[in-house]
């Protein structure tokens, strides 16, 4: 029902003059809320840019579809598990922590640790030989 | 013909780099070996120039027997297209690549810094590389293969790329790249010698220098290019490629000032050499990531798995065997700098730490989903990962940046530079209060952004102020004053116009108007233009605001019948403060048309601000020529800094 509401009010946005066009929801609080959603969103046949930056139809169809779970009362977690569970998690331009992406989460902290532990340690060396 | 005779100068190209490598490494024992090196990167080079030109020749005169010029070039294509197109391809990109190359190793030989032997050493490492991307080139790119029989017509160039964009992007982009091999034959040949004494890092300085300007531009260039280009007002996309041109960049950066230390004081040689292996060492990876077609991009244009094997094999011998030598040679090193815990050493070792975090999150974030894909795991690492990291990153290098041109050489004074930059921290507490009262919506991070952007900027006329007064604003010290100030133009730039973009999307019938912003937007239909090798939708809008004409802007969708495919052409207006984007959608019929609109504030700061950058490197560059033409007798060269 709530589908065919939707497409009655996408008709009637078309039809209308100078409207916004209707890919965009009417409430300015949803249509915030796909605006964030769809920069989270690979588009799957271009290469390697969001589905927010992509003027492939696949995007402007996913575009479509993520409004549509908003307008049917999905959360952004609901939209994101339904987008997962259609086309897996290679959509995700953030990746969730699974056990896959510990050492892509944990790597950029071990390296600053690394890092500054090699830093203090040779800044302590220079300091103990002193300045001349 | 010129196919032959471009082939034929690729062979005694190859056969001069043979020349330069053995005589190179000859050289350290014989001046004579020395002088024969020098001479074949000379001849190197004019022989790689004679076959880039043949190349050019075959795009300006469409000759399609040559099968790289038949396969992206068209008779109908502009001229400035038919040259640009030459490296618009994988095959005529690697000889560009290698052109750059032949370049710096003349211009080793021509300089002939850090003595003879270092020179000759140097052109040795320059010699291999050469011997390896020749090769390469000869066996598996030629941009000279024949094609039997010869098509009638060419089969075009990606529309994408026929845009001046191409002229100015990939030739900076490759100074810089293989600028760096300059900088990596430098240390080797340090490494080879033994000879890591701060003249190697005085003689490496100018081509770090030069490379770097060339990244800043290429990579800024890059990005302005994707802005107007692609139709979604976005600058930067983490794309793999993008990824791969800001890897050598972010090292070059440390390496930049690492070599200073290094050269004023001795601090930090081996890192310095680790530094100028690693930047080469990107610059490889991302001519890999690039060409081999691991990873899907807009740049990676008829790549190839053999060539990416063969590419691979390249970079990890360079790899490798610089390692190796680093690893044989390095520990023998005597790193006896001595430095107070308050002094410029630390906040540079500090900037450092920052700079190879970054490095690492980018590295991680690019290589990570190739690597998982061979275990058969697909995901996506895209902007959100990148930015969590890198705005954390580059906030804490900017809030600690000022202070290191406030603190002296091995002591210096942590609160008299805290009390000299006591007016910039006014500027930051200002700047987050203005962001907080007058611009809407309200943003914690939008505060903080023009904190830290106001903190620096500030902090660089501080410090031009008190040079000044002490009678020590060089050119030397304009250049830090300049690069850093850049770095807070580019960052408000970048919070501005991600933090407070408006956009929006109408459907629009001739005569009617859309609002965003302070803007009005009267639509006056479209209508259908004849390019010279495309069809254009090129639709008028009027941009209004109180009910006036202030402008017009035209953009257009082109479809290009060669190649069958269509490319958006946006139409901007700037005010130098921000710009109004306006892109053209799809036809809805009876003369209606989607038009979407962005008001970016800020947007220009983005670039300016990585111009200024660059003019700061261009001001220490000519510091140094200066020094070195004008003033010989004074070496080491004087500076302020």
């Amino acid at each position: 029902m709530k589908t065919l509401l939707l497409a009655a009010f996408l008709l009637a946005q078309t039809a209308a003059a100078a409207a916004p066009a209707p890919e965009t929801l009417p409430d300015p609080a949803q249509e915030a809320r796909a605006r964030a959603l769809q920069k989270e969103f690979r588009c799957l046949v271009c290469q390697g840019e969001s589905i927010d930056e992509s003027g492939a139809p696949l995007a402007a169809d996913l575009r479509r579809l993520i409004r549509e779970r908003i307008v049917q009362g999905d959360s952004n977690a609901q939209v994101e598990r339904y987008l997962v569970a259609r086309y897996g998690a290679y959509i995700l331009l953030n990746p969730p922590l699974t056990t896959d992406t510990y050492a892509l989460w944990a790597a950029p902290f071990v390296v600053l640790l690394l890092a500054a532990g090699v830093g203090i340690a040779v800044v302590r060396r220079a300091a103990r030989r002193g300045p001349e | 013909m010129t196919g032959e005779i471009g082939q034929l100068a690729l062979c005694l190209a190859l056969a001069l780099a043979l020349v330069q490598a053995g005589a190179g490494v000859m050289g350290l024992r014989q001046p004579q070996a020395a002088q024969i090196a020098a001479g074949a990167a000379s001849g190197g080079f004019v022989f790689v120039a004679l076959a880039f030109a043949a190349l050019v020749y075959g795009f300006v005169t469409s000759d399609f027997s040559i099968a790289d010029v038949a396969h992206n070039s068209h008779t109908a294509k502009p001229l400035l297209y038919k040259i640009t197109g030459v490296w618009g391809n994988h095959e005529g990109s690697m000889l560009l690549w290698v052109l750059v190359l032949s370049v710096y190793s003349a211009a080793i030989a021509f300089m002939q810094r850090g003595g003879a032997r270092l020179t000759s050493a140097a052109l040795g490492v320059q010699g291999l590389l050469a011997i390896a991307f020749l090769l390469f080139i000869l066996l598996t790119s030629n941009p000279f293969a024949r094609l039997d029989p010869m098509p009638f017509e060419g089969a075009g160039l990606n529309p994408l790329l026929q845009d001046p964009g191409l002229a100015f992007h990939p030739p900076t982009l490759y100074t810089g790249y293989v600028g760096l091999s300059a900088t990596f034959a430098y240390a080797a040949a340090a490494l080879i010698t033994g000879d890591v004494d701060r003249a190697w890092a005085r003689a490496a300085r100018p081509f770090i220098l030069i490379a770097w300007i060339a990244l800043t531009l290429g990579i800024a260039g890059g990005s302005w290019w994707a802005y107007y280009d692609l139709g979604w007002g976005g600058f930067w996309f983490w794309d793999p490629v993008e990824n791969a041109s800001l890897m050598p960049w972010l090292v070059a950066t440390a390496l930049l000032h690492s070599a200073l230390a290094t050269e004023r004081t001795g601090a930090f040689r081996t890192w310095t050499l680790l530094l100028s292996i690693m930047a080469f060492s990107l610059s490889l990876i991302g001519t890999f990531l690039v060409r081999s077609g691991v990873i899907v991009s807009v740049h990676a244009f008829a790549s190839d798995p053999t060539r990416g094997n063969v590419i691979l094999l390249i970079l990890s011998a360079a790899i490798l065997g610089a390692l190796a030598l680093f690893a044989w040679r390095a520990p023998r090193l005597e790193s006896g700098a001595a430095f107070a815990p308050a002094s410029r050493e630390t906040a540079l070792l500090i900037n450092n730490i920052l700079l190879v975090t970054a490095l690492a999150v980018v590295f991680v974030g690019t290589v990570y989903p190739i690597a998982l894909s061979a275990f058969d795991v697909r995901l996506s690492v895209g902007a959100p990962y990148f930015e969590k990291f890198f705005a954390p990153l580059f906030v804490a290098l900017m809030i600690v940046l000022p202070f290191g041109p406030r603190l002296a050489w091995q002591r210096g004074e942590l609160k008299l530079a805290a009390r000299q930059l006591l007016p910039a921290l006014a500027a930051a507490v200002f700047a987050a209060v203005i962001v907080v009262v007058a611009v809407r919506p309200r943003t914690i991070f939008g505060a903080g952004a023009f904190a830290v952007a106001a903190w620096t900027i500030a902090a660089s006329f501080v410090d031009a102020a008190l040079r000044a007064r002490a009678r020590t604003l060089g050119v030397a010290a304009m250049s830090a004053i300049l690069a850093h100030a850049g770095l807070g133009v580019t960052l408000m730039g970048i919070s501005g116009t991600t933090l407070w973009r408006l956009e929006s999307l109408q459907v629009l019938a001739p005569g009617e108007t859309m609002t965003i912003g302070r803007y009005d937007l009267r639509f006056d239909g479209v209508r259908l233009v004849q390019g010279p090798n495309y069809r254009a939708a090129h639709a008028d809008l009027d941009v209004m605001r109180d009910r006036s004409v202030i402008g017009h802007l035209a953009p257009e969708r082109r479809l290009f019948p060669a190649e069958g495919q269509e490319t958006v052409q946006t139409a901007i207006r700037t005010t130098g403060l921000e710009d109004l984007y306006v892109a053209l959608g799809d036809d809805r019929g009876g003369g209606s048309w989607t038009v979407r609109a962005y008001v970016n504030p800020l947007a220009p700061l983005i670039w300016l601000g990585a111009a200024i950058m660059a003019l700061g490197g261009a001001a220490a560059l000519g510091a140094r020529l200066r020094a070195r033409l004008w003033v010989p007798a004074r070496a080491p060269a004087p500076e302020h800094a």
